[in-house]
C-alpha cells in the first residue's frame, strides 16, 4: 500500500504491506533506526515516538494507520545545527541513561508531554506517571525523572524570562 | 512475531465499515486504538484477514452530553477521562480515578473506551463501570441500530453481544447527580499488571441515608459483574462519620457489604498468584475500602454545595 509519512519534517513516501507496524518502517525503509524495539508487546516503551505530537507506542501502530501523518521520532528532537533539545541535556546532566537502550522512549513520551503542557514540571505526579509509562532497567528511574523536571523548569524559565 | 499478512481496508462512513464488516466469508476485525488487537496479532493469537480501521471516520471520536446521558463515540480515547472535567458532576471523578489504572499515557491516548468493550476483558475498569451504571451499548448493522443494555452485553472473555457485521458506534452512560459519591481502587500485583481485582463504587445518599448503591466489580468473575446482594445490604443504612477507609471495622456497613461482594456477588476465576480465595479476601477488602472512598467523596460533594449556597 502506498503512504506518504512525514518524519521530522521530511516526507518518505513508502510502499508498505499493511501489516508491517510503524516502529519497523521507520528502522527500516526510513533507516530511521534511533527508535528501538523492545518487547513489541506495548509495555516497555522504546518504540515510543510522536505521531501529530502525541506520544504512542510504535510497535502497537500500522505504519499504514499513520498515512499523512507527522512523525517525530528521537532524530528530530535535536535542532537543525545539531544543538541538543533541553530534554537530551538534562538527561546527560542528571546522569538518566547508562546502556541507553531505553531512551529514545523516554526522551520521546518526555518530549509529547511538555509540548502539549510546559507546565508539567508543576505536577511532579504527572511525571511520575510518564516515568512510569517506559521500562529502564539500569538507572532506577529516579534520575529520569528528575532529567525530565530539569528541561521543564529549564523551558519554563527561559519562557518566564528567569532564572529559576 | 510480527502481525500475518491481512487486507486493510479504511472506511470513512459507519455505513461502508458496516459494509466491509459484513463480508462474513473472511474473519474480519474492527481497528480502532488497536492497543490490544495489535498485541494479539503479533502474538498470532488472532490473524484477521480483512482489517477494517475506523479512526478516519468522522464523528465517532464525539464525546457529548445530552440531557442527563454522556455519550462515548468510538473514537474517543482513554486519555481524554484523565481530566475529571471532561465529564460533568460525579461520574468525570468517577472516569478520572479508574481512566489512570489503564496501562499509560502512550497507550491511553490511542486506546478507546468504547473498544473495552468490544474487548470484554474481564480486567477491564471501563466495563465493570458500565455494568454497575447500566451503561448501553449502541450497535449499527446492516438492518440498522440496535442498543444492548451492559448487563446483556457481556457474554464472558472477549465475548459480546455483537454480530461479526455490526460495529459499536458509542457507549452511554446515564449521568450522576452531585448527591452521588463516587470511588474506584484496583489492586493489581506491579504498575505493569493487569488488576486482579477493582472495584467502582457510587452512593447515592439523601438526608444522611444511602438511597442508592451501585457497585462494579473488576475482574471478580469471567465477565463484569454488578454487587446486587452487596447493594441491596447497603440500602437504608445511615452514612454515619467517616471512618478509617483503609480497613473499616468489621461490623461496619462498608465491610459487611465487602464480606457479601466476596462471598454472593463475585465469582472469581483463579489465575497465577491469585487463586479464588486470596481474591475472594481480596474483594472483601477492596469494596469496604471502595465504599469508604464514595462516602468522602459524598461528604466533600455535599459540603461544596452547602458552601455554595451559604
Amino acid at each position: 500500500m502506498k503512504i506518504t509519512l512525514t518524519v521530522n519534517g521530511a516526507a518518505y513516501p513508502l510502499d508498505v504491506e499493511p501489516r508491517r507496524i510503524l516502529a519497523d518502517v521507520l528502522r527500516e525503509d526510513c533507516g530511521l533506526t534511533g527508535t528501538h524495539l523492545g518487547c513489541e508487546h506495548g509495555i516497555c516503551g522504546a518504540c515510543t515516538v510522536l505521531v501529530d505530537g502525541e506520544a504512542v507506542r510504535a510497535c502497537l501502530m500500522f505504519a499504514v494507520q499513520c498515512d499523512g501523518s507527522s512523525v517525530r521520532t528521537v532524530e528530530g528532537l535535536a535542532a537543525p545545527d545539531g544543538e541538543p533539545h533541553p530534554l537530551q541535556r538534562a538527561f546527560s546532566a542528571e546522569h538518566a541513561l547508562q546502556c541507553g537502550f531505553c531512551t529514545p522512549g523516554f526522551l520521546m513520551v518526555a518530549a509529547g508531554a511538555l509540548e502539549a503542557d510546559p507546565n508539567i514540571g508543576d505536577d511532579p505526579e504527572r511525571v511520575d506517571g510518564l516515568v512510569g509509562s517506559n521500562i529502564c532497567r539500569c538507572t532506577g528511574y529516579e534520575p529520569i525523572r528528575r532529567a525530565i523536571l530539569r528541561a521543564a523548569r529549564e523551558q519554563q524559565g527561559d519562557r518566564d524570562g528567569v532564572n529559576r | 512475531m510480527k502481525p500475518a499478512a491481512f487486507d486493510y481496508v479504511v472506511p470513512r462512513t459507519v455505513p461502508e465499515a458496516v459494509a466491509a464488516l459484513g463480508d462474513t466469508g473472511r474473519k474480519v476485525q474492527v481497528l480502532a486504538g488497536g492497543q490490544s488487537l495489535i498485541l494479539e496479532m503479533h502474538l498470532q493469537r488472532i490473524r484477521p484477514e480483512l482489517v477494517v480501521d475506523i479512526n478516519r471516520i468522522a464523528g465517532l471520536d464525539r464525546l457529548s452530553v445530552d440531557g442527563d446521558t454522556l455519550r462515548v463515540g468510538a473514537l474517543v480515547r482513554h486519555g481524554v477521562f484523565e481530566s475529571a472535567r471532561a465529564v460533568p458532576g460525579p461520574l468525570g471523578t468517577l472516569f478520572a480515578r479508574a481512566v489512570v489504572n489503564i496501562a499509560h499515557p502512550p497507550i491511553r491516548s490511542r486506546g478507546t473506551m468504547v473498544g473495552s468493550f468490544a474487548w470484554a476483558h474481564p480486567a477491564s475498569e471501563w466495563c465493570a463501570i458500565g455494568t454497575a451504571l447500566d451503561a448501553d451499548i449502541e450497535v449499527q448493522g446492516p438492518a440498522g441500530r440496535r442498543v444492548v443494555a451492559a448487563r446483556d452485553w457481556f457474554h464472558g472473555p472477549y465475548r459480546t453481544a455483537r454480530r461479526p457485521e455490526e460495529l459499536i458506534t458509542a457507549v452511554r452512560f446515564p449521568l450522576l447527580g452531585d448527591d452521588t459519591g463516587v470511588g474506584f481502587i484496583e489492586h493489581r500485583r506491579t504498575h505493569f499488571c493487569f488488576a486482579q481485582v477493582a472495584v467502582a463504587a457510587a452512593l447515592t445518599v439523601r438526608d444522611g441515608v444511602i438511597c442508592e448503591a451501585r457497585i462494579g466489580l473488576v475482574n471478580c468473575a469471567d465477565r463484569p459483574l454488578r454487587a446486587r446482594a452487596a447493594e441491596q445490604a447497603l440500602i437504608g443504612k445511615e452514612l454515619g462519620p467517616p471512618v478509617d477507609g483503609y480497613r473499616p471495622p468489621e461490623d461496619h456497613p462498608f465491610a459487611h457489604a465487602g464480606r457479601i461482594a466476596a462471598a454472593r456477588d463475585a465469582a472469581p476465576l483463579a489465575e497465577p498468584y491469585a487463586d479464588v480465595e486470596y481474591k475472594r479476601q481480596a474483594i472483601a477488602v477492596l469494596v469496604g475500602r471502595t465504599l469508604c472512598q464514595a462516602a468522602n467523596d459524598q461528604r466533600s460533594r455535599a459540603a461544596q454545595l452547602k458552601g455554595d449556597q451559604q
